[in-house]
């Protein structure tokens, strides 16, 4: 084989290569992008169900009703508006009333079920998706609790 | 003297940071000097490179063990002792707490490149001068943007006055050995790219590449790697037993952050070997070199600015982000322009065919890039998305799934193949043929999971299956080096041991890979979960084994409130053990963290974890799973590792290496391709 053809083998498997790499890709994508909402997006009908996204925001005061089964129900508030949550399994270690969450799910007449609740390392930080969509709904006072990132999750 | 820190402590910090300036300037000579002489052929100026390397290494590790002693007494006027430490904490994690924090960990950072800086200097006398010269001239200009990033914008030195009372860091959950010891790996593993990133600089520089250059590069990248592989397991690990979901891996952009090297390391190292053993492949490898440490450079920034969660954690420290953006558009931007221009003067005097061991060492090459590149497309799409404000997304695992796993299949089945094809030109068809019994082995493996194992997903039977096939052939590989069954057992036994520790570490690496893969694809594949609420004396089934709730404890541990629960685990009615899951409680910081209790046999791990109690009557809610073969995934990455270690110990690396050039290349002639011909 010449120097010319055995290049053109090389550079066959690597066009081959990363055509199935591209396929691969643009299928996930379609499948695997989750958009990231606030309570108050859903309030304004800006998500439709069926449609997997990721919901985040404050666990209002008062709201988390353990029920059967670990199952748990919460609202999420980004102080404007206020989202209803159900969810089975264990809720992570940080997970409290008046604290910063991130669901992950599906809405379904108008109930966020959630089949993922994300838990954070530190329980001051806040993730910077639910400062922002707190500053959105103009409730932000500036106390922001250490949000710099590095002092959370610092160790990994 | 500031009035009101009058304590013997005052003094060390200001020492350790007098010191990191210090080293800075050191390490500019160290830039400086060198690389002039070298481009002068100027030697006295080239010699300056090991005493200044030494130097600045002694300052560094001055200064890191000033801030180490800062965290070990709780000076708790330094900011980040305050920020991260307490004085109620274990001595072991008020030293890990120096390198738990962006600063610290900055600090360490740059410790690394220093040490492996002086490692060059202090072993390296059989490289030509001029090379050595410009290694350590690029390693000192990598820690110079590293001083200054750490001076300007993240000093560990920074006091609080008037100095709190005590500190503010007791995270329990990172208080661990786990994750003590996790970022030093990664770190050690990051850095240890460096130095194959300035041999690759060092070499286009003095525009040749030779054997004895792939002889120096490789340790390096063999070492880097085998601390990356064992700071992602570790980091795994911790994941695993300390998140308490049972989970290990969660294609988070912060693991992500750590795999895209390790796979373009991996690649690298292979690479490596065809420059040593065939001078080819030089400027691809060159080109690999680059693309890795400054993947590990982007991999550290991206962890430590906080960019990942999102770009406007930019706007938290605006400075930190925009240096590190150009610190990488430097080094990177830098080092391709250099690649673009000197790289084609690299020349190849080996040739090969298409279906050779180069031809297979190239497909790992290119499967091994592609999937880096797409890990790095999905890690870094919501960065790019946010930024031109296209809404704010999260790319999940099902992507990284769907397009990981398929390209490695591929990849798994080449490496057994590879090793048994010649240098140069091989028969494809002949290897196959003499790979009979992996492709036996692959196929009752996959037969007997499809017969046995009830409800298996075809992914986690393929990865099966693709284990049994990796194995047996690395197997047959072996056996066919030493001539096992074809000349007397004796005969065989001195091939083996005489076969060199390259060849074992290539041998155990794919063996240690086929446990891992086997790990993955039993505990992704079969994994089992319950989760319930359960009352003292009910029990739950699960991967045959059943757990029975006793029932759960309150109790007090030294600084925490916990509960314990109690299972009695069996099977078919025989005790098989008992298991204590806790959960804790640290008033400090109101913090719970859960302690799962697990139980590994060789077949899998049992997993319980007892969470909140539900009603007043002794009834919890807990967690069961059943993680098949999970523990062979950190076994496998083990052996990964110390297959690199062995790899690393053999005789032509050592020092003096290349005038034993003769007898070592004789050794190699064990291998498959000679044993052949």
């Amino acid at each position: 084989m010449k120097r010319k053809h055995k290049r053109l083998t090389f550079v066959a498997i690597a066009g081959v290569l990363i055509a199935i790499a591209a396929t691969l890709i643009l299928t996930a994508f379609d499948e695997s992008i989750v958009f990231f909402r606030t309570p108050t997006d859903i309030t304004e009908k800006r998500v439709e169900d069926d449609q997997r996204i990721r919901l985040g925001g404050l666990v209002e005061e008062d709201s988390v009703e353990q029920g059967e089964d670990g199952v748990v129900n919460f609202r999420v508030t980004d102080t404007a508006n206020t989202v209803p949550v159900h969810f089975q399994g264990i809720l992570p270690d940080l997970f409290r009333e008046g604290q910063g969450v991130v669901a992950e799910g599906k809405l379904i007449k108008g109930v966020f079920m959630a089949d993922e609740v994300l838990a954070k390392h530190d329980e001051n930080y806040m993730p910077p998706e639910v400062a922002e969509a707190i500053k959105e709904a103009g409730q932000w006072h500036g106390d922001e609790p250490d949000s710099s990132p590095d002092s959370g999750e610092a160790s990994q | 003297m500031i009035p009101g820190l009058g304590d013997a402590t005052f003094g060390i910090a200001e020492l350790g940071h007098f010191a990191l300036i210090l080293a800075m300037f050191v390490a500019v000579a160290q830039a400086v000097l060198p690389l002039t002489g070298a481009a002068r052929n100027h030697g006295p100026w080239m010699a300056f490179a090991r005493p200044t390397a030494i130097v600045q290494l002694l300052l560094i590790a001055f200064s890191f063990g000033c801030l180490t002693y800062a965290f070990m007494i709780s000076d708790f006027s330094l900011a980040i002792v305050y920020q991260n430490s307490h004085s109620d904490k274990p001595m072991l994690y008020k030293i890990s707490g120096t390198w738990g924090n962006h600063e610290g960990s900055m600090l360490l950072w740059v410790l690394i490149v220093s040490i492996f800086g002086g490692a060059v200097a202090l072993f390296g006398s059989n490289l030509p001068p001029s090379l050595r010269a410009r290694v350590l001239g690029i390693q000192a200009l990598i820690a110079i943007g590293f001083y200054l990033f750490i001076l300007f914008t993240s000093n560990p030195f920074e006091r609080m006055i008037p100095p709190p009372l005590n500190g503010a860091g007791l995270n329990p959950l990172l208080q661990d050995p786990g994750l003590a010891f996790h970022p030093p790996m990664l770190y050690l593993g990051y850095v240890g790219f460096s130095m194959a990133f300035s041999f690759a600089i060092a070499a286009l520089l003095e525009g040749r590449v030779d054997a004895a250059w792939g002889r120096w590069v490789r340790p390096w990248t063999l070492a880097a790697w085998a601390f990356l592989t064992c700071g992602i397991a570790l980091g795994s690990w911790w994941a695993y037993y300390e998140l308490g979901w049972g989970g290990w891996w969660f294609w988070d952009p912060v693991e992500n952050a750590s795999f895209i090297p390790w796979l373009t390391g991996t690649a690298l190292l292979h690479s490596a070997t065809m420059v040593e053993k065939r001078d080819t492949m030089k400027g691809w490898t060159i080109f690999l070199a680059i693309l890795t440490f400054s993947l590990s450079l982007l991999g550290t920034f991206l962890v430590r600015s906080g960019v990942l969660t999102s770009v406007h954690a930019f706007a938290t420290d605006p400075e930190r982000g925009v240096f590190i953006l150009f610190l990488l558009i430097i080094v990177t931007g830098g080092s391709l322009a250099l690649f673009a221009w000197r790289g084609p003067a690299m020349r190849n005097t080996g040739v090969f065919q298409p279906v050779s061991r180069e031809g297979a060492l190239l497909v790992n090459n290119l499967i091994m890039t592609t999937a880096a590149a797409a890990v790095l497309l999905g890690t870094l799409y919501p960065l790019f998305l946010d930024a031109i404000d296209g809404g704010k997304v999260s790319v999940g695992p099902p992507y990284f799934n769907t397009v990981f796993i398929p390209l490695m299949i591929p990849m798994i089945a080449a490496m057994a193949v590879g090793p048994m094809l010649g240098w140069k030109r091989a028969d494809l068809g002949q290897a196959l043929k003499r790979l009979w019994l992996a492709f036996i082995a692959t196929g009752v493996s996959a037969i007997a999971i499809w017969a046995f194992v009830a409800d298996g997903p075809v992914l986690g039977m393929v990865g099966l299956a693709m284990a049994a096939w990796l194995a047996v052939g690395t197997l047959v590989e072996l056996s066919e080096r030493i001539r096992l069954f074809r000349e007397p057992l004796s005969s065989s036994l001195t091939r083996i041991a005489r076969t060199t520790r390259a060849s074992w570490g290539m041998t155990l690496g794919h063996l240690g890979l086929a446990i891992a893969v086997a790990g993955m694809s039993g505990a992704g594949g079969w994994k089992q979960e319950a989760i319930q609420t359960m009352m003292p004396g009910e029990h739950v089934d699960l991967g045959g084994y059943t757990f029975t709730f006793e029932g759960a404890t309150e109790g007090q541990g030294p600084n925490y409130a916990l509960t314990r629960g109690t299972f009695v685990v069996t099977r078919d009615g025989e005790p098989v053990v008992t298991m204590y899951p806790e959960n804790r409680r640290y008033p400090v910081r109101s913090m719970p963290t859960t302690e799962a209790a697990i139980h590994t046999l060789f077949s899998g791990d049992l997993y319980a974890v007892i969470g909140d109690p539900d009603g007043s009557d002794g009834a919890y809610v807990t967690r069961i799973y059943w993680n098949p073969l999970v523990a062979w995934m950190w076994a496998g990455s083990l052996i990964m590792a110390a297959a690199a270690g062995i790899s690393l110990s053999d005789r032509r690396f050592r020092v003096g290496a290349p005038r034993r050039r003769k007898a070592a290349a004789e050794t190699d002639k064990t291998g498959p391709a000679a044993a052949k011909a």
